[in-house]
Order: structure tokens, then C-alpha cells, then sequence
């Protein structure tokens, strides 16, 4: 946090006039897991960005695509991967033919630290 | 031009409320403050007021929709008394420290148990550190003048604070008196238009109120509150004197009453103002060198003024309308803050309390009449005496 | 024209509530609270209840509020935004504002709603505000530290019903709020999951434009509370409703009607067995508990398709 301000600097009342400044507040080091993204081909259907409890998933709004994670805010709880309609699909074929290794998720959680043995980085 | 009308203390009050029209004010029924919420419901019915009247379901309620209000830039009052003040109490606090300029009438009444619907001030006394400022007054002129005033007080950027305006139940919320009623647009042009600088209805620039505050902060934000009692103080001076100067009648911190050469005085509040007066003046007839010093302003609460005024006094009694359980003596809350401000500005004079009237035990001018004899002989003796309880039967 | 329900127009939209709150990795009142306000495209002003909506979107100096956002105390959004939405018809009929149909919203969790707030909320529903309230339920009290409350699930382990030897868990069947909404016979009441985002927007939207006071009650995840992992919340969410513990449905003018019926309705041992605070049920000596858990269901489920003239 920044330097702590005086009584006379602040707002009264406890009132916060900077509406979402909380975006200068760091919950990625929270972070345990972190989700990757862009092995599979993404449908853009914004699935992720609808339940993402961070707001952290970014998007493109121009040309409608999503574009990758906030990692500054990503808490990494995985919800964005499971409800991608994309590895769903991977998944259940991986299901149906038994050992097939799920090569290719459109969004993938690796544990951080562990991203370049998961060739990444 | 003004005009006289014979008013209860309620209605007087609930007159005010109407010709300020506040934007919003929710309240909920409790004897005695009842008859002013009924009162300004016939003043919305009747089309008087733009007031959008929130009925709610409890005095928690009430003080919860008013911070709401408050917070989105309304003008905003409610009435209470009692058990309603401290179902509010939660929030009488909020309101302060989220720095809402609501303005309350308080009609003071006994708080349970056992329940009891008449006057004594155990209800306002509890609040006292909640960071409202409160104003006392005698009768329902007063009320009624004080009422228009905090409206101003409250609302002063250097302030921004809510205000009660206490009377006591009964004793003057339902006794008819001559009560001078300012013009409608007397009162609208002396308490003007709210301005509010942070309203929550400001959609362009969202605001965040009532956040979550540690201890990096809160401790800031209570010391605000501190200047902003601070600023209060002037602030009751300057708007009392100009409603003097437009309206012929003056307010203070406190009103003096015979004291010029009084030895000994009587401190009171409230209606029982009234009754000491007239002891006084039956004392005086006799020779007696007595006078008395009325508190208007309860919080902030006037320290200096009293000390000032006290300062060639050679005894004091204060008159307690309730009892601080557990206090030095089990005295009442006006005695222990008197007497500290006192020693604290170097006034050393006897002292004593008599708490009095509790649960609407009527006082008699004859049992004032008793506690200045008691005064007039511990001015004699020189030492301070602990408290009495005043008509208790043993 | 309202932007149409679909992600793709949706995420198009401002983001009203900013990350870096403090709620916990894959909370479900988050999730809530965005594709509640995705779904309404006009101002909002928002009173939050205590709780850990409030206390993790606004430490102060910090808050992750875009718009007007109002905390007063635990027990009173309600009758807060009522002050609020009081006010505002106040300023508008008085010329001292323009109106601009703004949508007033009063968010609590059930611990804010259920129990301590109840009377607050039905004073301020039948005072007819213009104003939805919304419970995120995740059935305890969850900022404190997870302690029962009257929405807490039948046989739940929480910090306040343990399953102790002697006595496993919640000992009561919970408490059906939607249902005593309704009986207010307000305009909208509807009750929803985010685990059917569309659902839950039209929901919403219908609720802010009813034209007077609407009730929604919603259900929300704690992983923390409800034990399992950060990336089921969803997943489990839906199990709520599969199993119909959590039936989606809405009462419109006094209509009930079924928004969701399952293909298949789950036995509700699906939606026990993934949560660590129902684990003690699967004890041998506790196993009558899912059955009579079920029964409940069974029964208040018949109950509803029979409102909603689906029996
Ligand atoms: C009057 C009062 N009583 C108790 C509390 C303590 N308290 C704060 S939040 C909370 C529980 C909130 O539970 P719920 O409403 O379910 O919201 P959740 O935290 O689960 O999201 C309690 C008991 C309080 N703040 N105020
Ligand atoms: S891991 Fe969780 S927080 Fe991170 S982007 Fe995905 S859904 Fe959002
Ligand atoms: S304790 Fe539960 S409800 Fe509270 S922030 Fe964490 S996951 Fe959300
Ligand atoms: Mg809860």
C-alpha cells in the first residue's frame, strides 16, 4: 500500500470516491494455480468471462475474442477451465477413448512454479 | 411575519417539519413522540410537504432508511423517544460516522425496564458519545426554533453531523403552550437549499460508502468526527445568533437566568428549566441570592461556557434526569461531566447533584426550592456533596 | 434496445465490479454479482448487507464498486435502499433530479436476509419500493466463519452445528425464504443459480423492471464453507438444482412457473457426496439422514410443480 495519509487527506465519513480502484490491489499472488491459455483453438464463446469471480478474464471487444488472463487479479480457482465449453469437449472424448491424453484444453491450470516442466515459459 | 398559535411541544415540532419539507423522513410511531409523526402524516396526506414519508416497520428501520437517504443527498428527519432510540442504536451511530446530516426529534422518555412512557432523559443520555450533537430545550418554542436551527447546523460543511433536538415527553411534548411560528418562507429562506457534496444519486461519479475500516484508518476517520464536533461549536454560535438577529429570539450554549449576583446556582435542561425559575424567583422575593444557567447544548458539549459561567459561583447543584448506574456515586451523566469540566478549568467550587424525576416523577418548584437551601448551606460549609436522589420514597 | 443476453454482446459492457476484492478464490458471490449486473443496462445504486460480499469488495482504502455502492450494517439493506430509492422519487417528483430510471438493488447473504434481516426486508417489500433485494444464499454464515444459519442446509456440518458424536449436523430443515417472499404477493419473486447465467439475467431482469418491489434469491457457493475444491463451484452449483434442492423457478404476478426442470432428477446424495460439510451423512448411522433429506425434497419438489401447474 501506498504511503498512509492523515485525517486531513482523506474523504470523510469513510467514503471511497475512487470507484474500482481496487484494481491497484494485487490478489495474483493469492495465486497457487495459474491458467493458461491457447493450446486449443478458442470458440471465443466468453464462457470464461462470464463466471470468472476476478473479473480477470481480458477480451478483446473490437474484434470479440478473449484474449488471455489478469494475472495481476487472477486468483486462479479454475473456473474459467471448467466451464470452457472447449475442454468439455476434449475431455469427454478423453473419456471415450480411454488414455487419450487431453493434449489440447483451450484453457489448461498449471500449478505455479511448475510451468516450464509443462512446457511453458 | 411570524404568528402565535397555542401548540403542544409535538405539534410545534411537527410545524417546523413541515415548513423545512424535508425530502424524506422516516419514522415510526412511540408514545411521546407519536403525535408528531401523526401530525406530519396529515401535513403529507394534506398535500403540504414534497416529503416522501417512509412508513417503516421499526425504529431500526427508520434510522437505516434515513442513512440511505442522507447518504443519496436528501434532506432527511426522523422523531423517536425512548425504546425507539435504542432499537435505532446501531445505527444512531452509523449516521454520525458516515457523516449524515440528519436532524432527530427526541422527545424524551424513560428507557425499560420496567416500561414506563413518561419523561426522564435516561434515553439521550445513552447517546451521548455517539457522536450526534444535541440540542436540549425547555419548552416547545424552543423545540420548535431549535428544530429549524439544526437543519443549518447539521447540514454546515465544516459540521456534517446529524442533530437531536430533545424535549421532554409529555411535560412539554403534550402541554399546549404559545408557541410563535415563523413564516413558511422564513424558515425556507434561513435554512436554504441542501447541497449535498458526495451524494450516492451522483451516477456520474460513483461513490463507495460504508466501506470496511482497520486500523490503518478508522482511527483517521473518528478523528475527523472530532473536528467536525469541534466546528460544531462555532457553528451553533453563528447560526443561533443570525436566527437571533432575523427572529428576535437568541439561543447559546447555555441561558442564564438571575445569575449576576447568584451564590449559589442551579444547572438544568429541559423543562425542568422552567420549574427552577420560578423557585428562583420565590428564593429572590426572600432575599436569597440564587440564580439559575439552563444547558442548551448538551454535545458538543460546552465545557468552557459552563465553566465561565459557573466561575464566580460559591455552590452548584445540578439537576440529573437520569442515573449514570455505576458512575462515581451512581450520580447523574450531567453531574460527572460538569464537575470534570469544572476541575479541568480550574473552577473549584462545591458541588452536588440531585437526580430527580425519573420515569416522569413530577418535581415540585418546592423540592427545587429544597435543593437550593441544601446549595445555599454547602456554599457555607465549602464541601462538595455526593448525590441525592431526589423524591424517592425509602 | 437492452444488450442482448449473449457473453459475446455482454462482455461489450462496462465491468461494474473491478478485480482485487478480497473474496476467496472461485467464490460464488462474485459470480453472482457480475452476471446479475451484466444483465442491467441501466444506473444502478447498490446497498450491500454485512458480510463477505461487503467486507472483501470494500477494504477501505479500497473498493471494487463502479457504481453508488452503500454499506450501512448487517441487519438493514433493505430498509437502507428503501432510504435510498425513497429519496430518489423524492429529488425526481421535486425537480431536484432527473429521473433516469435508475435500478435499485439491495444485496445480503442469507445470514443478512433470512435471519437477521427479514423484518427489515418485508417492511420494505410491502412499502412497495421500487427495488430488488437479492440474496446470494450460501447457506451460513460465512464471513464469521461459517456458523449456521436458517438457510443452512438439513444435516450440515457448520462451526455453530457441528457433527459432533452425539448430534450430526444442522438438525432442521431450512428455511424456505422464496416461498415467504412470495407470500408478500409482490410483483417478482424469482429464485435462481449462476450456474444457469441466462436464467439468472432474465430473471434479473425482470426483476428490475416489474415496477415494484422483486425478491431474488440465488444460490452461491462457499468452497470454503461447503468444502470442495475452487473449480466445482459451478459445476456443484448445478448439482443444487439437478437435484432440485435449489428448483429454479419464478412467481410473476402471482403465476408460478418452473424456469428450469432437470432432465433428470438427481438423487440428492449427488450433490451431498461432493461437499466435505455433508461427509459425516455417509456414516452408516447417519445414512436415514439423506433419506429423510430426500423426502423433504421430494415432497416440497412435488409441492412446486404443483404451484407451477406442472404436477
Ligand atoms: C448486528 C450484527 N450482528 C452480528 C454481526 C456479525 N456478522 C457479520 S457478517 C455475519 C455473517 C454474514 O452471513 P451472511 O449474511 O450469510 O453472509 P456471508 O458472509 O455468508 O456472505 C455476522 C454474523 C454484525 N456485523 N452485526
Ligand atoms: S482461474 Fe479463476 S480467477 Fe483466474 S481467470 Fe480463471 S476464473 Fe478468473
Ligand atoms: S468464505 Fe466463502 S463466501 Fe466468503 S469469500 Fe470465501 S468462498 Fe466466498
Ligand atoms: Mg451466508
Amino acid at each position: 500500500m501506498s504511503e498512509l495519509k492523515g485525517w486531513k487527506e482523506i474523504p470523510i465519513g469513510g467514503m471511497i470516491l475512487d470507484a474500482g480502484n481496487s484494481v491497484e490491489y494485487d490478489t495474483g499472488d493469492w495465486r497457487a494455480f495459474r491458467p493458461v491459455f491457447g493450446e486449443a483453438e478458442c470458440i471465443n464463446c466468453f464462457q470464461c468471462w462470464l463466471n470468472c469471480p476476478d473479473s480477470s478474464i481480458l477480451v478483446d471487444t473490437e474484434k470479440e475474442e478473449m484474449v488471455g488472463f489478469d494475472l495481476k487479479h487472477c486468483k486462479g480457482c479454475g473456473i474459467c477451465a471448467s466451464v470452457c465449453p472447449v475442454n468439455a469437449k476434449v475431455k469427454k472424448k478423453a473419456e471415450d477413448e480411454l488414455e487419450k491424453d487431453e493434449a489440447s484444453l483451450c484453457i489448461r491450470i498449471i500449478e505455479e512454479g511448475k510451468l516450464q516442466e509443462a512446457g511453458y515459459e | 411575519m411570524s404568528k402565535l398559535e397555542a401548540l403542544t411541544g409535538n405539534a410545534a415540532v411537527a410545524n417546523a417539519m413541515r415548513q423545512i419539507n424535508p425530502d424524506v423522513v422516516a419514522a415510526y410511531p412511540i408514545t411521546p413522540q407519536t403525535s408528531t409523526v401523526q401530525t406530519f402524516s396529515e401535513f403529507v396526506a394534506d398535500g403540504l410537504v414534497d416529503t416522501e414519508f417512509v412508513t417503516v416497520e421499526s425504529e431500526h428501520s427508520a434510522m437505516s432508511a434515513c442513512v440511505g437517504a442522507s447518504a443519496a443527498g436528501a434532506r432527511v428527519m426522523t422523531a423517536t423517544s425512548a425504546n425507539g432510540l435504542a432499537l435505532m442504536w446501531e445505527i444512531v451511530y452509523i449516521a454520525a460516522s458516515n457523516r449524515c446530516p440528519i436532524v432527530m426529534s427526541l422527545v424524551n422518555r424513560a428507557l425499560s425496564a420496567p416500561i414506563n412512557i413518561h419523561c426522564d432523559h435516561s434515553d439521550v443520555m445513552g447517546m451521548r458519545d455517539s457522536g450526534w450533537i444535541i440540542l436540549m430545550s425547555e419548552n416547545g418554542q424552543e423545540a420548535y426554533d431549535s428544530m429549524v436551527q439544526a437543519v443549518r447546523i447539521g447540514e454546515h460543511p465544516d459540521v456534517l453531523l446529524p442533530v437531536a433536538v430533545c424535549q421532554d415527553g409529555f411535560i412539554t411534548s403534550h402541554a399546549l403552550e404559545r408557541v410563535e411560528l415563523l413564516e413558511d418562507e422564513e424558515v425556507q429562506d434561513f435554512i436554504g437549499t441542501y447541497a449535498p457534496q458526495w451524494s450516492l444519486l451522483d451516477l456520474d461519479n460513483p461513490k463507495t460508502y460504508g466501506p470496511l475500516d482497520f486500523y490503518d484508518y478508522y482511527y483517521e476517520h473518528k478523528r475527523q468526527q472530532v473536528e467536525a464536533m469541534e466546528n460544531a461549536h462555532g457553528v451553533i454560535a453563528e447560526i443561533a445568533d443570525e436566527f437571533g438577529k432575523k427572529f428576535g429570539r437568541s439561543y447559546g450554549y447555555l441561558e442564564e437566568y438571575r445569575m449576576d449576583d447568584a451564590d449559589v446556582v442551579v444547572v438544568a435542561a429541559n423543562s425542568t428549566a422552567g420549574t427552577a425559575r420560578t423557585a428562583v424567583d420565590d428564593l429572590r422575593d426572600e432575599g436569597l441570592k440564587v440564580g439559575l444557567l439552563k444547558l442548551r447544548v448538551f454535545r458538543p458539549f460546552p465545557a468552557k461556557e459552563l465553566a465561565e459561567a459557573l466561575s464566580s459561583a460559591e455552590a452548584i447543584a445540578v439537576l440529573d434526569r437520569s442515573i449514570s448506574f455505576g458512575s462515581m456515586d451512581n450520580s447523574g451523566p450531567l453531574f460527572t461531566e460538569l464537575a470534570a469540566a469544572l476541575a479541568l478549568q480550574g473552577v473549584n467550587v462545591p458541588i452536588a447533584d440531585y437526580v430527580y424525576g425519573l420515569g416522569g416523577r413530577d418535581i415540585a418548584p418546592g423540592e427545587i426550592e429544597r435543593v437550593y437551601r441544601e446549595t445555599l448551606e454547602m456554599a457555607e460549609t465549602g464541601e462538595s456533596r455526593g448525590v441525592t436522589y431526589l423524591g424517592v420514597r425509602e | 434496445m437492452a444488450t442482448r443476453l449473449a457473453p459475446k454482446e455482454l462482455m461489450k459492457q462496462p465491468e461494474r465490479l473491478a478485480p482485487g476484492h478480497r473474496l476467496c478464490a472461485g467464490c460464488g458471490a462474485s459470480i453472482v454479482v457480475r452476471q446479475m449486473l451484466a444483465a442491467i443496462d441501466e444506473p444502478v445504486v447498490i446497498s450491500n448487507a454485512t458480510g463477505c460480499l461487503e467486507v472483501a469488495t470494500t477494504i477501505y482504502p479500497y473498493t471494487s464498486w463502479r457504481v453508488p455502492w452503500i454499506h450501512n450494517a448487517f441487519e438493514n439493506s433493505a430498509s437502507t435502499i428503501s432510504g435510498v430509492e425513497a429519496a430518489y422519487r423524492s429529488l425526481v417528483r421535486q425537480g431536484k433530479m432527473e429521473e433516469k430510471d435508475v435500478k435499485f438493488i439491495g444485496f445480503g447473504g442469507d445470514g443478512g436476509t433470512y435471519d437477521i434481516g427479514l423484518q427489515a426486508l418485508s417492511g420494505a417489500v410491502e412499502r412497495g419500493h421500487q427495488m430488488l433485494y437479492v440474496c446470494y444464499d450460501n447457506g451460513a454464515y460465512m464471513n464469521t466463519g461459517i456458523q449456521r444459519s436458517s438457510a443452512t442446509p438439513f444435516g450440515a456440518h457448520t462451526t455453530t452445528s457441528p457433527a459432533g458424536k452425539k448430534i450430526p449436523g444442522k438438525q432442521q430443515f431450512r428455511k424456505d425464504l422464496t416461498r415467504i417472499m412470495a407470500a408478500h404477493d409482490i410483483p417478482y419473486v424469482g429464485q435462481a443459480a449462476p450456474s444457469k447465467w441466462r436464467d439468472l439475467m432474465e430473471k434479473t431482469r425482470k426483476a428490475v423492471n416489474c415496477g415494484g418491489p422483486a425478491f431474488m434469491n440465488v444460490l452461491s457457493s462457499c468452497n470454503r464453507g461447503w468444502r470442495h475444491a475452487t473449480d466445482e463451484t459451478l459445476e456443484i452449483t448445478q448439482l443444487g438444482v439437478d437435484t432440485c434442492y435449489w428448483p429454479l423457478y419464478e412467481v410473476e404476478d402471482g403465476e408460478w412457473r418452473l424456469t428450469y426442470k432437470p432432465r433428470e432428477k438427481l438423487p440428492i446424495e449427488e450433490w451431498l457426496k461432493r461437499q466435505g460439510r455433508f461427509r459425516h451423512l455417509f456414516k452408516p448411522q447417519n445414512r436415514h439422514l439423506i433419506d429423510e433429506k430426500q423426502e423433504e425434497i421430494d415432497r416440497k419438489w412435488e409441492e412446486l410443480l404443483e404451484r407451477c401447474g406442472e404436477a
